[in-house]
């Protein structure tokens, strides 16, 4: 196989914790932490892992949004992907567009395998590599715990609400990744360093002569719902009670 | 009016739960009617069992052995070559709904609305966002099919009391066969379905092996409630992903839902913020779990646990 592309997006770190903007046009995000989509950060894993047992040429990371999201690809490269491409968005940008993107950069580069987390922990929508795939006509193996190579042909282990599911897919393909694929490495000092001369490419998003879909908007954030503050009990009798008083044993 | 097909979810000849808190889902939008499709390789039976749910007034059947797997790729070309005259295209946000509803809303030329906890009008509607952190309110373009998965433990199912007409089509969409289903490895369980059980009973890294694990599944026997793990517990190796609870794993909504050893991050609270009553067992008094938990017991799981079991067997 040639060439692996795997999306970085730009999130905000899972260790925040999330506060929505008084006024409800958002979720807090000034000062806050920026990190890697963790679940795209064991994406590239998977494709270092899989480059570096000789399966495959090159890891392209692809980033899709504003200019600091550099900062991601940067990480990207000094763990380990050969070169980076982000494409240039103030706004914010759709699913569906996203997956346009990565459909142009398929055509120019003519990747064997795109490697995505199953969904961003911002949005939490796990859409864009399903409709990749659709727009690719190629398949797809989402949710991903285990992947296996061998030849043109991708053996993919599937964790789904019912068990593992294991499906075997041919290259070309969209694999997204689930938590228990691997551990993400560390990024050493020497190779942030490295890293530096490796090649980024900027592209604005009007050079690539995609059309923009009709986004779900939207309009208003809230803070969820908090549940009653609930009672401490001292013994199992007083919880078997509790339970009785609220007819549930 | 809006005309609005449900893709189900099915297996062993049985309707997945999620089908029927779909159709509920749907009857929020005004003047809602609601079709249910059915793609297998033999539909009969979940079809005429689907045609019971309240609301429904139509059961599309699409049999084709090539959808006995029900593998996204076969079956997203069938849903997109059908949807012509209908306002709405809703599936399950189960692993099911949220492998194939993107692509057939790609198929489609559309974004979609995932994880429907609230429909506020046609194009209007409420969903999670940063694990359950915010909740947004959406628009979906007017104009365009609204593609959407439903956040099942949202939703009450429909009551299955009505006869809705059932009827067979055949489609013409194109199959690709670059997609192949292998097995299913699965734990075989006469416990209630985590999804479905009216108690759950989860344990943690508390358990501190698989063979301790052993206690909730005891409990669990005695209650006659399903089972479920942090993730901690599952990455730790002590129960199967399949009973994984929380943000990425399963979304519950059970009657009462007892957290063992769990400290409950924010992604496992994600996960069981719908549940009626929520029992936390930890020693840590601190444990972020306490802050949403009903009743709350401070203590040795290892003591507690047996003393419960005993006291409600």
């Amino acid at each position: 196989m040639d060439k692996i592309l795997v999306g970085l997006k730009r999130v905000v770190d899972y260790n925040v914790r999330v506060r929505v903007r008084s006024d409800g046009s958002g979720v807090e995000t000034d000062g806050v932490k920026m990190s890697i989509n963790p679940f795209d950060e064991i994406a590239l894993e998977e494709a270092l892992r899989i480059r570096d047992r000789g399966d495959a040429s090159e890891v392209i990371v692809v980033s899709i949004g504003s200019s600091d999201a550099q900062q991601q690809l940067r990480t990207g490269l000094a763990m380990g992907a050969d070169r980076a491409i982000l494409v240039e968005s103030a706004e914010s940008v759709d699913p569906l567009t996203v997956a346009r993107v990565f459909m142009s950069l398929i055509e120019r580069e003519t990747a064997d395998l795109v490697l995505l987390g199953k969904q961003a922990i911002d949005g939490d929508n796990s859409q864009t590599g399903q409709m990749l795939a659709a727009l690719w006509g190629r398949p797809q193996a989402t949710f991903a715990s285990k992947l296996d190579i061998e030849g043109s042909t991708a053996t993919v282990t599937r964790e789904i609400d019912s068990g593992l599911e294991i499906v075997e897919v041919d290259l070309p393909a969209v694999v997204t990744v689930d938590l228990r694929m691997n551990e993400p490495r560390y990024v050493k000092l020497p190779d942030i360093m490295k890293a530096k001369k490796k090649p980024l490419d900027m592209l604005a998003l009007n050079e690539l002569n995609v059309e923009q879909a009709a986004a779900i908007r939207e309009v208003r954030f809230e803070p969820p719902s908090e549940r009653e503050k609930g009672v401490i009990v001292d013994d199992v009798a007083s919880l078997v009670t509790a339970l009785k008083d609220k007819g549930l044993l | 009016m809006s005309k609005v097909l449900i893709v189900a979810e099915h297996a062993d000849g049985k309707a997945n739960p999620s089908t029927a808190k779909c159709v509920a889902c749907a009857a929020g939008i005004p003047e809602a009617e609601i079709h249910v499709v059915v793609l297998s390789d033999n539909s009969e039976a979940v079809a005429n069992e689907i045609a019971t749910l309240s609301s429904v007034s139509k059961v599309i059947r699409v049999d084709r052995p090539d959808n006995e797997n029900q593998l996204a790729a076969v079956l997203a070309p069938q849903v997109a070559a059908m949807a012509e005259g209908y306002t709405h295209i809703f599936g399950p946000s189960t692993t099911f709904g949220r492998d194939l509803m993107p692509r057939i809303a790609a198929l489609l030329g559309v974004n979609q609305v995932s994880d429907i906890m609230e429909v506020l009008g046609s194009h209007s509607f409420k969903r999670p966002v940063y694990a359950g952190n915010a909740i947004a309110t959406v628009e979906a373009p007017t104009g365009l099919v609204v593609v959407a998965t439903v956040r099942a433990a949202s939703y009450r199912a429909v009551s299955s009391d009505a006869g809705a007409p059932v009827e067979s089509v055949d489609t013409a969409a194109d199959i690709p066969d670059h997609s192949r289903f292998i097995e299913l490895q699965a734990g075989s369980s006469d416990r209630p379905d985590l999804q479905t059980a009216a108690t759950v009973v989860s344990g943690g890294r508390a358990l501190g092996s698989a063979e301790n694990f052993d206690l909730i599944y005891k409990l669990a026997d005695a209650l006659g409630a399903g089972v479920g793990a942090s993730r901690a517990a599952v990455d730790a190796g002590y129960v199967p992903n399949e009973l994984q609870v929380g943000q990425t794993g399963k979304i519950i909504a059970p009657e009462l839902y007892i957290a063992i050893g769990i400290s409950g991050a924010i992604q496992h609270l994600t996960g069981i913020k719908d549940a009626g009553t929520i029992v936390a067992i930890n020693k840590d008094g601190e444990a972020p779990i306490f802050e949403v938990a009903d009743i709350g017991l401070v203590g040795d799981l290892f003591a507690i646990v047996p003393e419960l079991q005993e006291a409600v067997s």
